[in-house]
């Protein structure tokens, strides 16, 4: 009786959860890899034509893609390595003897709250008519100029909002790990006299890879799968220069109405996605030290 | 070094280490000096503090963005939401973890852990173009409604969500609830008394994180919300900046509002928030 009685208290816990994630995520992604082998403009009463793989093999002929791809790789690769040293330098900073310290966490953390969409805005001002301002009244319009106008300038200050965001996160996720660090380690390291570069190569650093990865992991699924301070940031540009892979999905599937090519470009963003954090949580789960 | 002398260096140390933090927020100094200046004002030096402050801009950023409609929207949908998520996925990692033995309970959690790697832009379209579908043959309003919207959010949280409570679940001992079975209690008794108080450090994490990312989110409901009253604040930011794009002193008015909701939440739960995000990192 108490056994069946749990089979229908067990049903009541779990089933609405389990049908709205089905309704909300399984079932467009089934119908989203379905709808990547049809070319079709999004309207109802037009015709789905069946094309095979006819969207997935036009992907390598498409310049604009391939071009976006291209900037969303530079754009990942950059962002990874100055998000994660800025956040790693300003953790060790403020895991230090610092008197400021909770001042200074506070202030870099605070970016990551403001949203991507409005921060990049804040930042557009900057990098266009705050810095052709201060441009002309300075004279050092070789740096001062309007940064969004300029295909590989824009391409850096994508970086530069990014970094500026997500730093205070993984510092977050640094400070963790340097504070799990037992005390009593480093003190043994500098008794045998190693001093403070040693002690970080040799002692923190192995000893934090742990959050080494979790970083790494975040920062690089995020800078790839970078929307909201692309739109409002460059909004692509200039000349869609600046357009990262989830914007081109985007433009290709609501502008250029090409749902089902633009979707065949999601299936191929989500594979990407997924290979590429899967190669990598196995990679860096190898070299932790465990404590 | 005698001992003083070496405070001293920690000292200016820090207080360099400070400079260089306030300079990092120094867009915000910018966005809130230049939204008091009149255009030439702006255009002569970006960097001074205004001449006077005065709040026109503020007056008329707050009429076109619709601010405090799209404030009650924002806050209506981000708290809606993060409550359904909490509730029903406690509920759901609880049986989960407890059930971990069993081909279902296993099956269901590996898909939820699966599914995370699926980036949002991946199911955009489907899933309007389904729940319009859905909408045509049930009537159901799913598209341009708060309702609609919180709904998706639901889908969409629930998996980190049940992933993080059944983490912490499996923690806590089973002989707790085993004492409360004999007393007579129900599984639902069971659940609220017993179990989800003991979630609540846990809680913290799954709500920071919710309200964070659903606050800030544009993507989705730019894509189900339509009407110009339903706008949340990222959406009505971007309504706002397509018109006035040029007359920047009232877009840093604008901008400023919008942010202003962020620092408050900020200075009243900063441990809690640096706590919650740093714990959803590492799990």
């Amino acid at each position: 009786m108490k056994n069946k009685n749990d089979k229908y208290w067990n049903l009541l816990f779990v089933a609405p959860t389990v049908l709205i994630f089905i309704f909300v995520v399984l079932v467009p992604f089934i119908i989203g890899i379905y709808y990547s082998f049809f070319s079709w403009d999004g309207i109802q009463s037009n015709p789905k034509i069946f094309v095979g793989l006819r969207n997935f093999i036009n992907v390598f002929s498409d310049g604009r893609f391939l071009n976006s791809a291209l900037k969303t790789f530079i754009f990942t690769v950059l962002g990874v390595i100055t998000i994660n040293v800025l956040g790693l330098v300003v953790a060790l900073l403020v895991t230090s003897k610092l008197k400021t310290k909770n001042l200074v966490r506070t202030f870099y953390f605070m970016p990551y709250l403001i949203g991507g969409l409005i921060l990049g805005y804040i930042w557009k001002f900057i990098f266009s008519d705050g810095f052709a301002i201060i441009g002309k009244v300075t004279g050092l319009d070789k740096f001062f100029f309007n940064w969004l106008l300029d295909p590989n300038f824009a391409l850096i200050a994508m970086v530069f909002v990014f970094t500026w965001q997500m730093a205070g996160y993984v510092m977050i996720i640094y400070i963790s790990g340097i504070q799990a660090i037992p005390g009593d380690m480093i003190e043994a390291a500098e008794v045998d006299g190693a001093n403070r570069w040693q002690v970080f190569w040799k002692v923190k650093l192995p000893l934090i890879m742990p959050a080494v990865t979790i970083s790494l992991f975040m920062t690089l699924s995020n800078c790839f799968k970078i929307f909201d301070v692309n739109l409002s940031l460059t909004g692509g540009g200039p000349a869609h220069a600046t357009e990262m892979f989830a914007m081109n999905i985007y433009n290709e599937i609501f502008s250029n109405s090409n749902f089902g090519y633009g979707q065949a470009k999601a299936v191929i963003f989500f594979l990407v996605v997924a290979v590429f954090t899967l190669i990598q949580v196995s990679i860096t789960k190898k070299r932790e030290v465990t404590m | 070094m005698t001992k003083r002398q070496a405070n001293v260096f920690v000292w200016i140390g820090s207080l360099l280490v400070l400079l260089v933090s306030i300079v990092h927020l120094s867009p915000l100094y910018i966005l809130f000096t230049n939204s008091f200046k009149t255009r030439e004002e702006l255009y002569n030096n970006v960097l001074s503090l205004p001449s006077k402050f005065s709040f026109q801009y503020y007056q008329v950023a707050m009429e076109r963005m619709n601010f405090w409609t799209s404030l009650l929207n924002s806050i209506v949908i981000t708290v809606v939401s993060t409550i359904l998520i909490i509730v029903l996925s406690a509920m759901t990692a609880w049986v989960l973890a407890r059930n971990e033995s069993r081909p279902w309970a296993k099956w269901i959690f590996m898909i939820f852990i699966a599914t995370m790697l699926i980036p949002f832009q991946t199911i955009m379209m489907p899933l309007i173009q389904f729940f319009g579908n859905v909408q045509e043959v049930t009537g159901i309003p799913f598209l341009n409604t708060r309702g609609g919207l919180i709904f998706m959010y639901v889908g969409f949280g629930t998996a980190m969500s049940v992933f993080l409570y059944h983490g912490f679940i499996k923690s806590i001992p089973f002989s707790l609830e085993e004492a409360a079975y004999l007393d007579g209690a129900s599984k639902w008794t069971v659940f609220w008394r017993v179990i989800f108080p003991m979630l609540k450090p846990i809680t913290n994490t799954v709500v920071i994180l919710n309200v964070i990312w659903i606050w800030n989110d544009y993507l989705l409901p730019s894509l189900v919300l339509a009407d110009e009253h339903l706008r949340t604040i990222p959406l009505s930011t971007f309504s706002f900046f397509g018109q006035f794009t040029i007359q920047w002193n009232l877009a840093m008015a604008g901008l400023l509002l919008t942010i202003i909701p962020v620092i408050v939440f900020y200075a009243f739960a900063q441990r809690n928030i640096i706590r919650g995000v740093a714990e959803g990192a590492v799990k």
